[in-house]
């Protein structure tokens, strides 16, 4: 594949920098990367990821875009309202970068459907915002040997970590089951900045694009924290030890999908 | 003893238990905190028992659920 005069313009930022180059921006474009939910992360990753030139980006989101996502869920305006939000980030995607596939995927996420989500996929961003989905998109990920990024963002606090098959923990070697209902307070009850979905949804953009382009560190083995109120980022080192993980152990308790049982978090 | 509580270090007593440091610190919704020791993960059950040691480095990690 050649690059046209505009993609070599479009990209020169990138094509300059030693660790993409030619080759990194390539890879880039040939890449397809998948976001669950398009809201407070997702939003802005699936927007960095666009401007990179991803070549094929999908979305996944069952919601309609609502008045009060606008603080925050950066890829769609005021002219979105009650459109669904995978055709709301697409058009988005489609304005930004004529050199990206979007696809839509209208849906919740469920043990019936994610296999099948993320089989295309290279990479995998969960901005979703409860904690079924988040166990389901690791042991989805676990289970099918895809590298993925999580996140979390609540009030002023957020943190992100990232699975790549073989190399550490994965969600479930640290948190081992969702909380119950209710335990732990969510976005819609305790408030969220809307620029926290900015700074750790970048940085789930980040950790693709360097997956991608094989650049730098990931965050495998760390769990990144960032408290805005403190300005604080800790990388901090999580055990090493997976073999007692019920999904990504030795000997696995864990070998079908869970639909766990809660509500959305904040999805409306 | 010292001990390394989340990067910083405090001043705590002899064979503290990870159950009286989480009570100490005003841990939130400390029924779901994940505790790693020294970069190992603490088991919940042991959380009652298991005292610590001078130079010990504490984390707490927290569900965070949100997203959207
Ligand atoms: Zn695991």
């Amino acid at each position: 594949m050649a690059f046209t005069n505009e993609q070599l313009e479009r990209y020169s930022r990138h094509i300059i920098l030693k660790e993409i180059g030619v080759g990194g921006q390539k890879k880039l474009l040939n890449s397809k990367v998948l976001i669950i939910g398009a809201g407070g992360l997702g939003a802005p990753a699936a927007m960095y990821l666009a401007a990179a030139g991803v070549g094929t980006i999908g979305i996944a989101d069952a919601d309609e875009v609502d008045l009060s996502n606008l603080q925050r869920q950066i890829i769609h305006a005021t002219d979105n309202l009650g459109q669904a939000k995978v055709l709301s980030a697409k058009e988005t995607i489609n304005r930004m970068n004529p050199d990206v596939t979007v696809n839509t995927y209208r849906t919740f996420v469920a043990s019936d459907n994610i296999m099948e989500l993320i089989g295309d996929y290279d990479f995998i961003i969960d901005g979703t915002d409860n904690f079924p989905a988040k166990f389901l998109i690791n042991d989805a990920c676990v289970m099918a040997k895809k590298p993925f990024s999580h996140a979390g963002i609540i009030r002023f606090k957020g943190q992100l970590m990232t699975y790549v098959p073989g190399e550490g923990p994965c969600y479930r070697c640290v948190f081992k089951n969702p909380p119950p209902k209710d335990a732990v307070p969510t976005c819609k009850q305790a408030g969220v900045v809307g620029a926290m979905g900015g700074v750790i949804g970048s940085l789930q953009a980040m950790e693709a694009i360097k997956y991608i382009t094989g650049t730098g560190d990931l965050l495998t083995g760390y769990l990144l924290t960032y408290d805005a109120l403190s300005m604080e980022f800790r990388k901090i080192r999580l055990p090493k030890d997976t073999s007692g993980c019920a999904v990504c152990g030795d000997n696995p308790s864990i070998t079908e999908l869970i639909d766990y049982e809660q509500a959305e978090c904040s999805g409306v | 003893m010292k001990i390394i509580v989340a990067g910083v270090e405090k001043e705590v007593k002899d064979g503290i238990t990870i159950a009286e440091l989480i009570r100490q610190e005003n841990v939130e919704t400390p029924e779901y905190v994940t505790v790693s020791v020294n970069d190992e993960f603490a088991k919940s059950e042991n959380f009652q028992t298991q005292t610590l040691s001078e130079g010990d480095r504490i984390e707490f990690l927290y569900f965070m659920g949100g997203g959207q």
